[in-house]
């Protein structure tokens, strides 16, 4: 049999549903039998490929090279799941939204705050420029199914993953879809 | 002990069940165990009819009816879980998130929310409409508790039960539309509130973390509505009441 | 107690007067033509009396609104017994040319001469505004002398309170003030319920964008609205009313509060008014400007001084309304249209209009049409007759597109259906209301998203914010069409847009909610081709 082609990508999040992904612990060797992981943060590929089945994004939308590899993601899976709060409402990394322009934020925090040399970090190509509003991926690009939780719980990662090697979408009714 | 009240038939989904007249559609579902899903209606306080979760059909093609504010009629037909309602009670809890800033993972009352737990309730996975973000400061000023607008849903639990049961009326609405928002008194800080008894009505009845403890982390600050629910019938019976009748 | 006021003996009087001098100088004071610089033109016509010793042979009326505001300041010289000369645009200057040769030299001045016999003037019918032009709206004689308080004085007099609401049924006039209720079973309603204390409430909280009914009623005919709602009060057995008018309307309020103090001293408001035993104390309100306020529970709520936010329906305002009594919201225009009723018998006015639309209606002309103004017409008029003929059509050689009625809850009405008959019933059928009178009308050039993003940012400021549907979803709206119309808009927008309109139309609480939508629902069933030419091609773009 085929194994299927996974993939799981970091955008605009702390790692945790990351973390949460390794605590299934004992399960991923029996996913690595069915499936392969083509490209993850946890996986050393620096390019994003082609042909996924699915792939499973953390974080939510707040600069440039995220808004890149989400577009990249999506034109090269079949199926997009937001993989986590940031990924599905932009949660904790969205609490910058309210404080308005961004370049305001960077100065607070690198040319206010008493214990820095006063330089917002800039350098080309290394450094992304930030979005002017953090936002959930859904509203970047099309996504095929929601992974709620800050961070999901493990059991429910592997649900997930369990429905989408079987060929169906996730569960998206009761607990599995709590946020927080 | 209120009377007896005549009994009529109603049909929950095309269930039937025994109606009492005089109480309300909600208040029938509830004493029947049938789920109506509602957010702004506390038992004990008199009805808002605000946020518009509980709006139900009765007979067809008519307009939707809040279930909390509609009183049972002989042989009403209501419907609650059609695929327009569902429909419609998730558009109005996503209304709800992009409005205010309801961060989940961060908040006092994750795992103890009403808000949270109708989400649940209602299917709602992610969020449709733009998260509106909007800038809106915490008052800490309080020295037992904290109230968070960015939680808040405008539910007015808060605003009835001060006024209502411990007759303060330190909380009250300003603003109109998207501004509206909760001040206390005539919007100075909660702390520095002369009406403010301390009771902790308004904590208890909050149904986010909007309304919390000082010093609550994540997760630890859980309400206690139905506390209000106990004063009031409570109150109705008269329980404080001396029963020789020498009050 | 002081003698009430002798109507007869007032009307001979006024006739006297009105034959006193050769020439009647009748010039518009109404707001839109004070705002054209009407103050100025009436003060150098009253200079002009004094320095030139005219006064024997010129009187100088200050009158209400004629009608034609777009050709304001308008004049009118009246000579005894005799021909009228009606002028436009008339400046100071040319406001003494023309007294001087009408007094002076008997000629008219045709270089400001108005043509009355054009459709705008012949084709209306006059009931609600017929005094409009006619009386100095600050002198009850002024009323009287044209047939005011009469319909008061035969009710009072010859009529039960069953024979004047009977009246009303027969006449079966339906609310002016928007959703077309039929009037005779509100007054039945107010009537039956039970209690002693019970209010009349007249609604001038006018909001539409565009439309000042209301306000023209209030300010140039105070006391027909006095004498509606003293009637109104009469038939249902109320002893208080109030008159609930907006901040906005200062002119209205000050001509209403004067007008009440005036019929009090004259017996026709206050205890035993013309020497029955009908009692009646009538007091202005002011509203603070909230749009939502002229939802009558919002109203109501206003007038307690609590926050204008509506309340839930059933119990209704006759049940439990005004500080937990019977209370009766009617419209300013439904109760100016009362006295004329009375006057002449239910059967004639039901005469005036179609089956079931009866009277007349007065509405806002305004936008790209050439004669903006204050028209009636009787209801059933079609939307050609008021556009082409009486409004004069659509200026600048541009096309006809659509007609927007009901303001921000109303609809637009396209160019196929502009044969349509203008009556409650026809443009619900066509997803428009009758509203309040607002009628704005739109040409080639105007984007149809755009009209519907204006009406939902009018929502959207003046949702009171009691119910999340009207509170956030109007916001949502708002920003999908912002968004669509900027050109940056998804096929997923247009859906979310179209799923949001039945959210906020059937889960709202109010009117205001359940309304918010209807601009979006008729463009998009008119002109949804405006919107899908909109669409961006990618799926989701927000970036």
């Amino acid at each position: 049999m085929k194994q299927a082609r996974i993939a799981t990508a970091w955008l605009g999040g702390c790692s945790g549903c990351h973390m949460s992904f390794l605590d299934m612990d004992e399960w991923l060797f029996e996913l690595a039998d069915v499936a392969d992981i083509v490209y993850s943060p946890i996986a050393d590929i620096k390019e994003f490929p082609s042909d996924v089945d699915a792939t499973l994004v953390e974080g939510a939308v707040a600069n440039e090279d995220n808004l890149e590899l989400a577009r990249d993601i999506r034109a090269k899976s079949r199926l997009v799941l937001s993989f986590g709060d940031c990924a599905v409402s932009g949660n904790v990394t969205a609490m910058r939204n309210p404080l308005g322009d961004p370049l305001q934020i960077l100065e607070a925090v690198y040319v206010d705050a008493p214990d820095r040399d006063g330089l917002i970090p800039n350098a080309a190509g290394i450094v992304p420029p930030l979005l002017p509003k953090v936002l959930p991926l859904h509203k970047i690009i099309r996504v095929d199914a929601f992974i709620p939780g800050c961070p999901p719980p493990a059991d429910r990662i592997q649900a997930a993953l369990e429905a989408l090697l079987e060929g169906v979408l996730p569960p998206n009714r009761g607990e599995a879809i709590r946020w927080g | 002990m209120r009377e007896r009240q005549p009994a009529v038939n109603v049909s929950f989904d095309g269930v039937e069940y025994e109606g009492l007249l005089g109480e309300s559609v909600l208040e029938c579902a509830r004493r029947n165990g049938v789920a109506i899903p509602s957010l702004c209606f506390l038992e004990g306080l008199t009805v808002w009819g605000g946020c518009r979760i509980c709006v139900v059909e009765v007979a067809e093609g008519h307009r939707l009816r809040p279930a909390c504010a509609t009183q049972v009629a002989a042989d009403m037909e209501i419907k609650i879980e059609t695929p327009r309602l569902r429909a419609y009670r998730k558009s109005v809890l996503e209304l709800l998130f992009a409005e205010g800033n309801h961060v989940c993972a961060v908040c006092v009352s994750n795992g103890n929310c009403e808000l949270q737990d109708m989400a649940v309730h209602c299917g709602m996975d992610h969020v449709r409409y733009d998260y509106q973000s909007p800038a809106r400061e915490v008052d800490a000023s309080h020295p037992k508790y904290v109230f968070d607008p960015n939680r808040c849903i405008l539910c007015t639990r808060c605003v009835r039960v001060c006024d209502e049961i411990e007759g303060a009326h330190v909380w009250d609405i300003r603003h109109r539309g998207q501004q509206a928002e909760l001040i206390t008194e005539m919007n100075k800080p909660w702390g520095e509130s002369l009406s403010c008894t301390w009771c902790g009505k308004c904590v208890a009845v909050c149904p986010t973390g909007s309304l919390a403890y000082q010093g609550s982390a994540i997760g630890e600050m859980e309400h206690d509505p139905v506390m209000i629910k106990r004063l009031a019938v409570a109150r109705n019976r008269g329980e404080w009441l001396d029963p020789k009748g020498v009050s | 107690m002081a003698a009430p006021i002798d109507l007869h003996e007032v009307m001979e009087r006024e006739r006297e007067e009105r034959f006193r001098t050769r020439w009647r100088v009748k010039a518009c004071s109404s707001t839109a033509c004070l705002s054209a610089g009407a103050g100025a033109t009436i003060k150098a016509v009253e200079d002009l009396v004094e320095r030139e010793d005219m006064a024997l042979e010129v009187q100088v009326i200050p009158t209400g609104c004629m009608g034609l505001c777009s050709a304001g300041p308008l004049v009118r010289m009246m000579r005894r017994g005799g021909d009228e000369s009606d002028y436009q645009k008339v400046t100071p200057e040319a406001a003494i040319e023309i007294v001087r040769s009408h007094v002076l030299d008997e000629q008219p001045v045709p270089e400001y001469e108005l043509d009355v016999t054009m459709p705008f003037f012949t084709s209306q019918e006059r009931v609600v505004l017929a005094n409009g032009g006619v009386i100095n709206p600050d002198r009850i004689e002024s009323y009287v002398a044209h047939g005011g308080y009469q319909a008061l004085e035969k009710a009072l007099t010859t009529m039960k309170p069953k024979q004047v609401i009977e009246q009303i049924r027969l006449s079966r006039i339906r609310g002016r003030g928007g959703a077309g209720y039929p009037v005779a079973s509100k007054w039945g309603l107010l009537a039956s319920a039970p209690g002693k204390t019970k209010y009349v409430v007249a609604n001038g909280d006018e909001g539409d964008p565009g439309a000042y009914m209301d306000r023209t009623i209030m300010e140039d005919d105070p006391h027909r609205v006095i004498e509606g709602i003293a009637i109104a009060a009469y038939a249902t057995g109320a002893s208080e009313a109030y008159i609930y008018v907006r901040a906005e309307y200062p002119r209205a309020i000050e001509r209403l509060d004067r007008a009440i103090r005036v019929a009090r001293r004259n017996r026709l408001l206050g205890r035993k008014i013309l020497d029955t035993n009908f009692n009646l104390s009538v007091e202005v309100r002011i509203g603070a400007g909230a749009f939502v306020c002229g939802e009558e529970t919002a109203l109501l709520a206003s007038i307690e001084g609590l926050r204008g936010t509506p309340r839930l329906r059933p119990p209704y305002p006759t049940e439990k309304g005004l500080w937990g009594a019977p209370t009766m919201i009617n419209n300013v225009e439904t109760l100016a249209n009362i006295a004329p009723i009375i006057d002449r018998g239910g059967e004639w006015f039901a005469s005036l209009g179609t089956e079931k639309s009866t009277g007349t209606k007065v509405f806002a002309l305004a936008g790209d049409i050439t004669n903006t103004g204050l028209i009636e017409v009787p209801m059933g008029t079609s939307l050609r007759e008021i556009v082409a003929d009486i409004g004069g059509g659509v200026p600048n050689g541009k096309e006809f597109k659509a007609a927007q009625t009901g303001g921000p809850s109303g609809g637009c009405i396209p160019a196929k259906f502009l044969d349509t008959s203008v009556d409650y019933d026809s443009l619900r059928e066509l997803g428009s209301i009758m509203g309040s009178g607002g009628l704005i009308v739109m040409d080639e050039d105007v984007k149809m998203p755009d009209v519907a993003k204006y009406f939902m940012e009018f929502s959207m400021d003046e949702s009171c914010g009691k119910c999340t549907p009207c509170r956030a979803g109007t916001v949502q709206m708002h920003s999908l069409l912002q968004r669509l119309t900027e050109g940056n808009g998804s096929k997923q927008d247009l859906r979310d847009l179209e799923h949001l309109c039945s959210v906020v139309r059937d889960t709202s609480l109010c009117g205001l909610g359940q309304a918010a939508p209807n601009p979006v629902i008729s463009t998009l069933q008119y002109f949804r081709s405006e919107y899908e030419a909109l669409i961006h091609e990618e799926e989701v773009v927000h970036a």
